[in-house]
């Protein structure tokens, strides 16, 4: 039963509040792009055992999209931070790198 | 005799008599007892039968732990099976039964497996069983049924007469165990100003320690957990509450505990049971620990019991389990229990003690000061009696039994194996353990605890649940409990415990210590589920070597004590087979709930009526009133139809189609999804969404509209209405609302968070009725207050207005094929209009339709349902639907995906018409066969049904569906396989639209 | 190895059964083997067994992290059906099921298969057109299915609330010969088989890399040395992207969280699985007399095999709605087991970029019912590089948009 900080509304949500969304950061490919890049980006999902970088809604509270970095081994939440963002903050990759130094997810690390 | 000491009884008070029956017969307690204790005041000392062998049993322990007293409690709607007796607080007119015996729990004849023990080793029934093959469905498998599960089924129609709750709690510090060591941490957590709660699933605070006796800070220990209890019900910060188990710790500080209000007292008003869902920052497992049986031949027989459960009964309930009491143990604190019958002048005519100690420690003087024999270095050969114990025999340790050497009569066996801390809740979020070689027994690696959201140790053990075994440790590990939970350092020293000092433990797994094959296969680990010590040595034998593969093969503590007593004599059993070290074997996972909690609990009170709440639009009572037959669709109801009376459901749905068609029709729409979209960039956003172009959309007009998934599926349509440059509304399917308001916000927060788009789910906010056929124009008329001729408002338009005075939207749109007006007005107007509609349009023939006349109506003209020609797997060209696919958009949500190989495959089935020769109805489903069958024995198929019926307008079966090919085969005949695989329904490809090809109805 | 009877449990028990050998040999690591699965599960034993029984296929290794069994094949609810909507899918469970019916006899051990039927509640009027659909599509496919009335449901589960007050039950999806086993039996009849056959068991040893030579798989490093093979299995369920990692290709797949739970053992009370999709629960008794509850997966990766107790209140609550007498019984135990669940939710059994490494995964939710068919199609795909059960389950469907989806019923209804 995780909770997670919502950075919209500033609350610690419960898990029955929060509707997740998968994979974050995904960059979306269109008409133009390749079958390998429409392919990975619908469906090659990052799967790690260690920190993930993923959506989550605030559904039975305020309705907002946000990011969070958990890990899916110790379901520690390095941190959560607004949908509209390209990369994950320094501090989480800090927070990260401070139990999994030498982490890398998809360009970031 | 099992019976009721003259006096004392710390719990009990014998100036209220209760009485209860057992099987039938009644017997009578006092208030305090548990339906344990007033049975063994009673003499019954045969409580229940095992799970395979039928073996007699009575009770083994006095608390949760207990695998043998279960009984059915209660009757009828509050009959509940499998209630463990040692916690069944006794009431007045309590009523309870045995279990797993027929006919009686004296004479039972599935005990006739006990001589058949031999022959029904672990896991035999994978070795037999076997031939003939259908023998197991019909033979073996019924009769091994009949015989397994415990308790009886409830009756099959019971309505549970209970209700049950959930409460929340967002606290600082969760205790859970009120034992000594969990209220001395309460109180000094509750010091530090923190919001704490304390939970205690008995109905009694102290645990163990009242009973063990001993001094703090000079007080008798009784004295000191009075203070405790006073300071923390003082305590505004500190809730306390007794009957409420600790049943779960789940992740990021999620706990369950599971309060019995009204078990005790079933007369009591409201709830049974409450359901915790508690958060807690820090939560302390002051959980106890459990005493651990001796495995010796004939541990299993009535009479044995834990050497503390013994202490128990006569310390709390004033039991003599019998006038001799034999104690059997590996360790001092069974002393303890010796000593305590001794006090109340009940004979202990042996210690039998495996340990061979140089001296005596402070206990064991103690008790041979008052004249108890000690038999050290000796072991139990064999318990004699069949239903109750009769004595033991006795014979050295270090053999291998059977060298007897002395027979003592006895009616009671006090066993001790040593103690195993209660680790559950600590491991429950995997929290690690460590063996502690000293006390032979695991315990909390408080290195390893569980790790909340910020990877920080949220569990903390505390006492004896940590493994300090003595009140002094206990008391000082509590204190230490608190420091770890508050990471306050302590303002005060630990309380000062004064205890005897006990000698240290000698493991013992086996007793004698060399037993025999005979011995062992008479030893039992697991009561309940009879798995005895040469089961785990077979298992080890045949390569069981994991401690899982061990307990699956053997059922070793699956039973419903979930292994409490058997888990770690059972794995010292196995690592001493296979020559491994314990900590080396491991344990079994621990899962919650720490013991049974009640489905009732779990669901809580979201019962019946209210178990998914139903969403009732404003009409909702007006249709229930006047005949609706209602349909689930999503959480709404919809009515299927509504009936006249008289009338079938088939002749509710004709009359409508043909009154709609012919007359004027009502339909209740205000369940379709209405979502506005606003903003600068809502039609740009819009043609991200649609497959269609909404952007050149004039306000003022409407436009259908397809929605697809990114991976190119169909998954919604509707009808779009600009209302002005900026703002666009959008109707959804009923169902799909709430899903396409989330799927809008995803991609406006997730993607194209820069464009300037708001959406607003207002289902809720509109009512909508569809007003239909011939007459729809006249009624509206009649009402008056707006222009809604032809040339006011065209095909596909909108316009704002009043009727009688209710500020209405009018689109004019038809999903019947006939005139159509929907009409969007205030929730709050939505039933005057419709009563409005109902009277005025009397004279116009009005009727209310349900879905299934809409459904053949949309049918009749060749219009898709969502969820009927789609399923998920279908595209938008599959429908022949490319004029609502836009060619000049560079992107749209599933266009990409269109150009994919198996998408833009020229063999994908398409929409077609099907009238089936004979004009009857083709079958829901039906699939079209082709020649042969595919590489794997199935039957080719080149098409499927999506949408059937009869068509009472031209009285004629009509369907659509998904046919290869189908739009270049029309006239062909193709052939539909019933159900039996075999019949076949000869049905001819058509033109979808089967009814007014030309749109001449709407179009006037 | 010696066979297993009644006779031989009498003649055991003379000798107080110290007689039995082990069910399975524990050797030490070859340094190489023809074939080497990674993952003792039930799938991976089945693929080494059917190997062995169709192909002579017997130098063979099978490695488990842990012990076999300890995943997924011993989470489970144990439910066995083949009443599935797309031939493929209908082919493969279809495929498994008619061996379950067997398999006691053909691995003298008792999985104690027992065909009592399960049966899929219809509570919508969407829900009755989805499972009529699947009953006309079973008919051809031959699988044998029928759709019963509520009166049938109501004889065969007494227990049913028929006329529950949110949803009543308009009908069910019916299938005589779909049942439950036992399901830690599958997986030790299965090595007993194996190592029966001069296969090799390895426990406790953990895959850590794979080995390769010019695209072409080599063998395996483990934690007890390096092992080779001409062919390798990938049949690891819930960890298979971290060993598809090693092996340097990508799978779309994502492990989550899936939660059961049984109650205390009670007298028989019903005799057949039900499954009541609208509500997302279902519920078998176990011949211990538990019954067996579960429900829906948790939506975010997870790898704790723990799951979040909300889903658990809303499985028991529909199931409570459901069968209103399993309210005063008790749960007794739950826990949580991870299932790799892939983009259309149906498992991929394929090639892979590697030459000769295979893949098996992608079971999600229904893996235990398809065992011995997804063995049976394993063992062709690996042994002769195609299988008509596993064609259309192979890898690229992701890429050419060509999906198998079974959860069509879940569409919307106006």
């Amino acid at each position: 039963m995780l909770t997670l900080h919502c950075p919209n509304c500033g609350i610690q949500a419960d898990e029955t509040e929060l509707a997740p969304g998968g994979e974050a950061h995904l960059k979306r490919y269109g008409p133009g792009s390749s079958d390998d890049e429409f392919h990975s980006y619908l469906f090659t999902r990052e799967n790690p055992r260690g920190p993930h970088f993923e959506r989550w809604r605030h559904a039975a509270g305020c309705g907002k999209w946000f990011l969070a970095a958990r890990d899916t081994v110790t379901l520690e939440v390095y941190g959560t931070y607004p949908a509209q963002t390209l990369e994950p903050p320094q501090d989480i990759k800090d927070a990260i790198t401070a139990k999994h130094p030498g982490w890398q997810w998809r360009e970031f690390s | 005799m099992s019976t009721r000491l003259a006096t004392g009884g710390r719990l009990i008070d014998r100036s209220k008599q209760q009485s209860f029956t057992f099987n039938g017969k009644r017997l009578t307690g006092c208030a305090g007892d548990t339906l344990a204790s007033a049975l063994l005041a009673n003499d019954q000392m045969l409580m229940g039968r095992s799970f395979k062998y039928h073996r007699p049993r009575g009770v083994v322990a006095s608390g949760a732990e207990e695998p043998n007293a279960l009984v059915g409690l209660g009757t009828g709607a509050r009959f509940e099976p499998n209630q463990r007796a040692t916690t069944t607080e006794l009431f007045d007119g309590l009523s309870a039964t045995s279990q797993n015996h027929w006919p009686s729990l004296e004479f039972d004849v599935g005990a006739v497996n006990t001589k058949l023990a031999r022959f029904l080793p672990a896991g035999f029934y994978y070795k037999t069983f076997m031939w003939p093959r259908s023998f197991w469905k019909h033979v073996y498998e019924p009769v091994i049924r009949q015989s397994a599960g415990l308790g009886k089924a409830p009756d099959a129609e019971t309505r549970d007469a209970d209700t049950y709750e959930h409460f929340y709690a967002y606290v600082d510090h969760l205790v859970i165990g009120g034992g000594i060591a969990g209220l001395e941490t309460a109180k000094r957590l509750g010091e530090t100003g923190a919001r704490v709660l304390l939970v205690e699933q008995t109905a009694h605070w102290g645990g163990r320690a009242p009973v063990d006796g001993g001094e703090v800070e000079g007080q008798p220990v009784t004295e000191y957990i009075a203070g405790l209890l006073a300071a923390l019900n003082a305590m505004e910060n500190v809730t306390l509450r007794s009957r409420t188990m600790g049943a779960g710790i789940y992740d990021h500080g999620y706990a369950l505990a599971y309060e019995r209000l009204s078990d005790h007292a079933p007369t009591t008003q409201g709830p049974r049971h409450r359901l915790w869902r508690i958060r807690a920052g820090q939560i302390v497992t002051a959980t106890g620990a459990i005493e651990r049986p001796l495995s010796f031949a004939g541990n299993d027989i009535p009479g044995v019991m834990l050497a503390s459960a013994v202490r128990d009964y006569v310390e709390n309930w004033a039991i003599s389990p019998g006038d001799r009491t034999v104690i059997v143990t590996n360790n001092d604190d069974a002393y303890r229990t010796a000593l305590v019958l001794k006090s109340h002048g009940l004979d202990v005519p042996a210690i039998i003690d495996a340990r061979v100690l140089p001296t005596d420690s402070a206990l064991m003087a103690e008790a041979r000061a008052k004249g108890i024999a000690i038999h050290q270095g000796h072991a139990i050969d064999h318990v004699m009696g069949t239903k109750r114990v009769r004595g033991v025999a006795i014979c050295s340790h270090a053999g291998e039994g059977g060298a007897v050497i002395e027979e003592i009569p006895c009616e009671c066996v006090a066993m001790s194996g040593g103690w195993s801390p209660v680790v559950h809740l600590w491991s429950h979020c995997g929290g690690k353990l460590n063996w502690d070689q000293a006390n032979a027994m695991f315990r909390p690696d408080l290195t390893r605890a569980p790790t909340g959201d910020k990877g920080q140790a949220f569990v903390t053990p505390a006492g004896a649940a940590n493994g300090a075994m003595t009140l002094g440790d206990v008391l000082e590990d509590a204190v230490a409990a608190a420091e770890r939970a508050s990471g306050d350092t302590r303002t005060s020293d630990a309380p000062k415990a004064v205890v005897a000092v006990e000698a240290p433990l000698a493991p013992v797994w086996m007793m004698p210590q060399g037993a025999s094959i005979k011995h062992r296969m008479k030893a039992w680990l697991d009561y309940q589920n009879d798995v005895k010590v040469s089961d785990v040595q077979l298992a080890a034998r045949e390569g069981f070597e994991s401690v899982e593969h061990a307990k699956r093969y053997t059922t070793l503590g699956m039973a419903t004590d979930q292994g409490k007593l058997s888990n770690i004599n059972g794995l010292a059993i196995l690592s001493g087979a296979l020559g491994a070290e314990i900590p080396q074997v491991g344990t079994t996972t621990f899962r919650p709930p720490y013991t049974p909690i009640s489905m009732g609990a779990i669901a809580g009170e979201a019962r019946a009526e209210i178990f998914q709440p139903i969403r009732k639009t404003p009409i909702h009572d007006w249709l229930d009133k006047n005949g609706a037959e209602w349909e689930p669709v999503g959480h709404w109801r919809r009515p299927y139809c509504i009936k006249q009376a008289g009338e079938t459901t088939e002749q509710a749905v004709h009359r409508e189609v043909k009154n709609t068609r012919e007359n004027l029709g009502l339909l209740d729409a205000s369940t379709l999804g209405k979502l506005i979209v606003k903003g600068k960039d809502a039609g740009k956003f819009l043609d991200m969404l649609y497959t269609n172009m909404m952007s050149t959309l004039k306000p003022g007009r409407c436009r259908y509209g397809l929605m697809c998934n990114e991976n190119g599926f169909l998954m919604d349509d509707g009808v779009v209405a600009r209302i002005d440059e900026d703002t666009f509304l959008c109707h959804t399917t009923s169902g799909g609302a709430d899903h396409i308001h989330a799927h809008m916000e995803d991609w406006l927060q997730c993607e194209w968070w820069d464009w300037d788009v708001y959406v607003a789910n207002v289902t809720e906010q509109y009512g909508q009725i569809a007003v239909v056929g011939p007459n729809a124009r006249k009624v509206l008329e009649a009402i008056g207050g707006m222009d809604v001729s032809k040339e006011a408002l065209t095909f596909m338009g909108w316009a704002d207005g009043e009727l009688a005075g209710i500020p209405v939207r009018v689109y004019r749109i038809s999903f019947s094929g006939e005139l159509s007006y929907e009409i969007a007005v205030k929730a709050s107007y939505a039933r005057e209009l419709w009563d409005l509609l109902m009277s005025v349009g009397k004279q116009f023939n009005v009727m209310p339709y349900g879905t299934e006349a809409l459904h053949i109506m949309r049918a009749e003209k060749g219009f898709i349902m969502i969820g009927d020609e789609t399923d998920g797997t279908v595209i938008p060209q599959d429908l022949n639907l490319h004029w609502a696919i836009s060619k000049k958009k560079e992107d749209f949500m599933g266009k990409r995906a269109h150009e994919r190989a198996d998408m833009a495959r020229e063999d994908r089935w398409k929409l077609v018409g099907l009238e089936t020769v004979d004009g009857s109805v083709l079958p829901d489903g039906a699939y079209a066969v082709g020649e042969g069958t595919n590489a794997n024995g199935q039957r080719n198929v080149i098409g499927r049904v999506t949408s059937t019926y009869h068509s009472p307008t031209l009285g004629r079966g009509i369907a659509m569906g998904l046919v290869l090919h189908g739009p270049d085969r029309m006239g062909e005949v193709i052939r539909f396989a019933k159900t039996d695989g075999t019949t076949m329904i000869d049905a001819k490809i058509v033109d979808p639209v089967f009814y007014d090809k030309d749109g001449e109805m709407q179009n006037v | 190895m010696r066979s297993y009877s009644a006779f031989a449990v009498a003649r055991e028990a003379a000798r107080y059964h110290m007689g039995w050998e082990r069910a399975w040999a524990s050797p030490e690591p070859k340094k190489k083997y023809e074939v080497i699965i990674i993952g003792a599960g039930g799938h991976g034993l089945a693929t080494a067994y059917y190997l062995g029984k169709n192909f002579g296929i017997t130098n063979v290794a099978v490695i488990e992290k842990g012990w076999l069994g300890g995943g997924n094949t011993g989470r489970n609810t144990t439910i066995i059906r083949s009443n599935y909507l797309q031939d493929p899918s209908a082919a493969i469970y279809e495929k498994a099921r008619s061996l379950y019916e067997t398999m006691s006899q053909d691995l003298n051990y008792n999985v104690m298969f027992s065909p009592r039927g399960v049966m899929m509640l219809a509570q919508t009027q969407h829900e009755i057109r989805g499972y009529q659909r699947t009953a006309h599509a079973n008919a051809l496919q031959g699988v044998t299915t029928e759709w019963i009335s509520p009166g049938r449901v109501k004889e065969l589960v007494p227990i049913i609330n028929l006329d529950g007050p949110r949803y009543p039950v308009l009908g069910a999806l019916w299938q005589a010969r779909a049942g439950t086993a036992r399901h830690d039996a599958v997986a030790w009849g299965y090595a007993r088989a194996c190592s029966d056959m001069g296969m090799h068991v390895i426990q406790k040893c953990e895959v850590t890399g794979v080995r390769q030579e010019g695209g072409k798989v080599t063998g395996v490093t483990t934690t007890r040395g390096d092992i080779g093979c001409d062919k390798l299995g990938i049949v690891v369920a819930g960890h298979s992207g971290h060993v598809a990692d090693m092996a340097g290709f990508r799978l779309p797949v994502e492990s989550v969280a899936l939660q059961a739970l049984v109650s205390e053992p009670i007298k028989p009370c019903m005799d057949v699985v039900v499954m009541a999709n609208t509500v997302h629960g279902y519920m078998s008794q176990s011949d211990k007399g538990e019954m067996v509850i579960g429900g829906g997966a948790d939506g975010y990766n997870n790898y704790t095999q723990r799951g979040s107790f909300h889903h658990i209140e809303e499985t028991v609550r529909a199931l409570v709605e459901t069968f209103p007498m399993i309210s005063r019984l008790k749960m007794l135990r739950q826990w949580g087991g991870i299932v790799d669940m892939t983009g259309d939710r149906s498992p991929i059994l394929s090639k892979t970029p590697l030459e000769g490494c295979f893949i098996n995964c992608g079971w999600g939710t229904g893996g235990f019912k398809a065992i011995p068919g997804s063995g049976w199609g394993m063992a062709e795909l690996m042994a002769k590089g195609q299988s008509p059960l596993t064609d259309a389950f192979s890898l690229d469907r992701f890429k050419e948009g060509r999906f198998i989806d079974e959860s069509v019923a879940a569409g919307v209804a106006h």
